[in-house]
């Protein structure tokens, strides 16, 4: 096990600490940058215009709340638990990531910050980003990995069209994870005009802070829907991990609630070998990737490793902290589901519900497949359904020959 | 032998271990002290160097694929050591082969290696609490970066928990040659020398990033103690690498770095 590098002053420096994880492992040049992002974000907070703005937002513009959704063919076919789905996917530009996207824009702009980069992994957040831009009237631009531009090729076009620039990554993996490299080069180069819209509850402090408050909404959304229809709370919440923002979103508010189970779903991939998954969880090992402390696929030298999955949204080495204390104080459960599976649950939630699921959120819907069977008929299963699938027609398409 | 700087202008030479190959490194490493480089920096490859420009995430990339593990790093060091003690020597690394090395077994190893100072890139001070002691503890230097970016309640806490000296970024960005040296550069000295001590008495200054030819050096030799070439020496070692042959590199690179003390300072545009 790997040795962690405890800050200087322990009492002082807990902010953006979850357990031993997060932190702030950067080059010195981003951090008044992060200081001063830290201080916007705790005064955007208390301000009840920027919150109230927020909110219209997300309700007029963005489209919440979304439903909550009984799966009444899928239960029966299942024959055991109850199984609800949480409808981010019905979201305008179609998953939960439009939450943050619109949260840290305005963020942006209330900064003064005219410039705005961002990453992304299956295109979820960089068409968000790109769509939030267009609607404040920022300038973006968008780093993707070369492998990702082209098995997500739909978003591509659709965030050139939404007039943000996409800049492809040909390092390392050319994945997610390149493209967070590339927007922190880009950061650390424009760190006095830009704004870095990070997608995911990952990256040094404030950022996975500030990521996770933005979907807190999802899981307070559940909570109050599933009291509504069932007159209690779920048994368990189910909800697919890459950097972990929609998951965090859907836990939040049930962290304090013991009696529902929390589970993670990670990229099985397609098999147990480092490099052929996502699993951080399984291979992974505590160490500092882009800025944080958690649980990395590496090997023996602490080099990076290459991942894999079908889904470009969950194909990621490292995880983010706040997952990272979750799993280690026992609080939720993590397990993987492999490409094969989640393939496998497009077609069931496509063919039992008319429903299809954005082959990450699927990873979920594969978790709630093999369990679901072996609850009891009263009990509650929660899936948070982060995103659609149409983005994946391509893929899909040529996975199950259609 | 303590990090100093008996040459004028003081030059720290930025050299990626295993690029082209770890004899090699060692060759121009040695090369590179003959010709009067004060202290040498010695990178740790790593898979994603995300303060780094293309020149270093090339060089990186080749090292990693011939195979060069920290523990490689760390015997070339030693080897580097043994055979020229004049120069001081530093490890500039990521903190995550570290993490998995173990900081313990880390700077015991690399105090026993004959290095001077650890540079990590992804560490600041207000995280640096139990690298600082296990540092302290073997006698190593513990060398940060200071940023333009970097408020003077920042620089204040980098001069005081650096030894060595402090390394100030030349500019906001990455690692990369430049065409020429901007205002930054001077004004983020000024500003740490505040807290450093008076020139030629305090802990020494040096700057980097973007540091390419002999007027860069002459002019950084105006208000700070040494400048660091860094991607400009990668990029000559990949340029002759493979048009001449790595064999080529140790004599192109002794070559440079005597051409690089020949301009008198020029004035600061």
């Amino acid at each position: 096990m790997a040795s962690i590098i405890l800050p200087a002053n322990p009492s002082e420096s807990r902010a953006g600490r979850f357990g031993v994880y997060g932190g702030r492992y950067v080059p010195e040049t981003l951090m008044a940058a992060l200081v001063e992002l830290e201080r916007e974000y705790e005064a955007a907070k208390a301000d009840a215009a920027f919150q109230a703005e927020l909110n219209a937002l997300l309700a007029d513009y963005a489209g919440r709340p979304t439903p909550l959704y009984f799966a009444k063919r899928l239960t029966e076919a299942l024959g055991g638990g109850k199984i609800y789905l949480k409808r981010e996917d019905l979201l305008h530009t179609g998953a939960h990531k439009i939450n943050n996207a619109l949260g840290q824009g305005l963020l942006a702009r209330r900064m003064g910050k005219k410039r705005v980069i961002a990453e992304t992994g299956a295109g979820q957040h960089g068409v968000a980003t790109a769509t939030v831009c267009a609607l404040l009237g920022l300038e973006c631009v968008v780093y993707m990995g070369d492998v990702d531009m082209e098995r997500q090729d739909l978003n591509v076009k659709r965030m050139r069209l939404l007039g943000a620039e996409v800049r492809g990554v040909s390092s390392g993996s050319k994945t997610l994870k390149d493209a967070i490299s590339e927007a922190m080069r880009d950061w650390v180069t424009n760190v006095r005009t830009t704004y870095y819209l990070l997608g995911s509850a990952l990256g040094a402090h404030p950022y996975p802070t500030m990521v996770r408050d933005f979907h807190r909404c999802i899981s307070r959304e559940i909570k109050a829907q599933i009291l509504k229809k069932e007159g209690k709370l779920p048994d368990a919440v189910v909800a697919c991990v890459g950097g972990g923002s929609n998951a965090i979103g859907a836990f939040y508010e049930f962290i304090p609630e013991r009696g529902v189970r929390l589970i993670g779903v990670e990229a099985g991939g397609r098999g147990a070998a480092l490099g052929e998954h996502a699993a951080r969880f399984r291979g992974g090992a505590p160490g500092v990737l882009q800025g944080t402390y958690s649980y990395v696929l590496q090997d023996d030298d602490g080099q990076i490793a290459l991942t894999h999955s079908v889904s470009a949204g969950l194909d990621y080495a490292s995880i983010g902290p706040e997952h990272a204390a979750l799993h280690d104080s026992g609080r939720a459960e993590y397990v993987a589901q492999d490409d094969t599976a989640a393939l496998d649950a497009v077609v069931k939630l496509a063919r039992s519900e008319g429903i299809l699921p954005a082959l990450e959120s699927a990873h979920a819907v594969a978790e709630a497949l093999r369990i679901a069977p072996a609850m009891g008929a009263h009990e509650i299963l929660v899936v948070n359904l982060s995103g659609r699938g149409d983005k994946d027609m391509g893929i899909l398409a040529r996975e199950l020959k259609l | 032998m303590p990090i100093g700087f008996a040459h004028k202008p003081g030059l720290v030479v930025y050299l990626t271990a295993g690029d082209p190959s770890l004899e090699g490194t060692q060759a121009i490493a040695l090369a590179a002290i003959d010709a009067g480089a004060d202290v040498i920096e010695l990178g740790v490859p790593f898979s994603d160097p995300l303060a780094d420009g293309p020149i270093i995430q090339r060089a990186s990339e080749r090292a990693l694929a011939r195979g060069t593990r920290l523990r490689d790093v760390l015997a070339l060091a030693g080897q580097i050591r043994a055979a020229r003690s004049e120069a001081g020597l530093v490890l500039f690394t990521y903190l995550n082969p570290i993490l998995r090395y173990g900081l313990s077994r880390f700077v015991e190893d690399a105090v026993a290696a004959g290095a001077d100072g650890v540079l990590v890139t992804d560490i600041i001070v207000e995280e640096a609490g139990e690298y600082l002691q296990e540092m302290e503890r073997v006698g190593l230097a513990p060398i940060f970066l200071a940023a333009p970016t970097s408020p003077d309640e920042r620089l204040q806490a980098i001069a005081a928990h650096s030894r060595g000296f402090v390394y100030a970024i030349s500019r906001v960005g990455i690692t990369g040659t430049q065409r020429s040296m901007t205002a930054d550069a001077r004004a983020l000295v000024e500003r740490i020398r505040r807290w450093t001590g008076p020139v030629g008495k305090g802990l020494p200054v040096v700057v980097g990033f973007g540091i390419s030819n002999a007027e860069h050096v002459a002019q950084v030799a105006e208000f700070a103690d040494a400048a660091v070439i860094g991607s400009a020496i990668v990029e000559l070692i990949e340029r002759v690498s493979s048009a001449e042959g790595p064999e080529a590199a140790p004599g192109a690179v002794e070559r440079f770095i005597q051409g690089l003390r020949l301009k008198e300072a020029a004035p600061a545009r």
